[in-house]
């Protein structure tokens, strides 16, 4: 079964790269993107029967290895988009 | 004495630290591979720079399940003088050996320059035979060295004094500008709350001869040669 990690720095937490991508947006005249934060995206094909197990086992990987939770915050997604 | 360097694929400052600990400072020094699961009985340990696993993930995440590091993390519980520098203090913070985390640093450039730091504490294994306020200049060569901890974590750094080093101006000043990567409270090297690892983002190991530039920072080494001999428990752990 499919899974979605979405890992980004928490809101807290200054993102570089955003700041500089919403500077580069604004330069270009999107100057109604008033803010970007930019993150990873993980896809999981995980083998577990069910949803929750399956929501479960990639939350623990998230947690582990997928993001920092120091300065990383995630969401996870399971089943078709 | 006897050092172990731990070799992670894409480490790329192991031979410096070797070079600095065998040539200059004439101690033994084992590079230890990252998959090897005995240190070899050192008296301390160096997590050198370098781009361990490619900075995949993040800085540092993936050689934290390096078989070696259950080797380093039982080596500094029983005391042993661990330190980490550059990618070495990703690898402590990801392992959570030390509090805190690395961001891309402010400007999102890769800085490669000699910086001032100032000495925060002297009593630690690394920095005992320096003196608080002491300025060293020494080179930083990172592009994720911006350092965050969240408030509650930088007061329980301030209050158990684990913030080692500072960027400072060269007299030792505070300066905002000279907090080259942006770090929070112009952090650049911390300790545990033990004091026996010690994580920081410049190379004392590429501070150790005139003809480099610097021998600054020799006295991070020195502090460690200095440093009593090996508790029993460290020896016995090992």
């Amino acid at each position: 079964m499919k899974a979605r990690v979405y890992v980004t720095l928490k809101p807290s937490i200054l993102d570089p790269q955003g700041k500089t991508i919403a500077g580069a947006l604004h330069s270009l005249g999107y100057d109604a993107v008033r803010d970007v934060r930019q993150g990873k995206y993980f896809e999981l094909d995980i083998d577990a029967p069910t949803v929750d197990q399956t929501r479960s086992l990639a939350g623990e990987v998230a947690d582990r290895l997928l993001a920092n939770p120091v300065i990383e915050s995630y969401r996870v997604e399971v089943g078709k988009p | 004495m006897r050092f172990a360097v731990v070799v992670f694929p894409g480490s790329n400052c192991d031979h410096d630290a070797y070079h600095a600990l065998a040539d200059v400072l004439g101690q033994q020094v084992d590079l230890v591979w990252h998959k090897a699961t005995d240190l070899r009985g050192p008296d301390a340990v160096v997590l050198p720079g370098g781009f361990s696993y490619g900075d995949y993930l993040r800085c540092g995440a993936i050689a934290r399940f390096s078989p070696i590091m259950d080797r380093v993390r039982e080596f500094a519980a029983a005391g042993g003088p661990v330190i980490g520098i550059c990618n070495g203090f990703q690898v402590l913070l990801e392992a959570g050996l030390l509090p805190g985390g690395m961001r891309r640093n402010r400007d999102l450039k890769f800085i490669c320059e000699h910086v001032h730091l100032r000495v925060e504490a002297s009593d630690t294994p690394f920095t005992r035979r320096a003196a608080v306020g002491q300025v060293l200049r020494i080179p930083i060569a990172h592009g994720e060295g911006n350092y965050y901890a969240d408030p509650g974590t930088l007061s329980e750094l301030a209050e158990n004094r684990q913030i080692v080093f500072r960027y400072t101006a060269p007299d030792g000043a505070a300066d905002e500008r000279r907090n080259v990567n942006g770090s929070t409270q112009a952090i650049a090297g911390i300790c545990s709350r033990e004091r026996n690892v010690l994580g920081l983002m410049p190379h004392p190991e590429r501070a150790c001869e005139v003809a480099v530039g610097s021998t600054d920072g020799r006295v991070v080494f020195e502090s460690v040669l200095a440093a009593a001999a090996v508790p029993a428990s460290v020896a016995e752990a090992i």
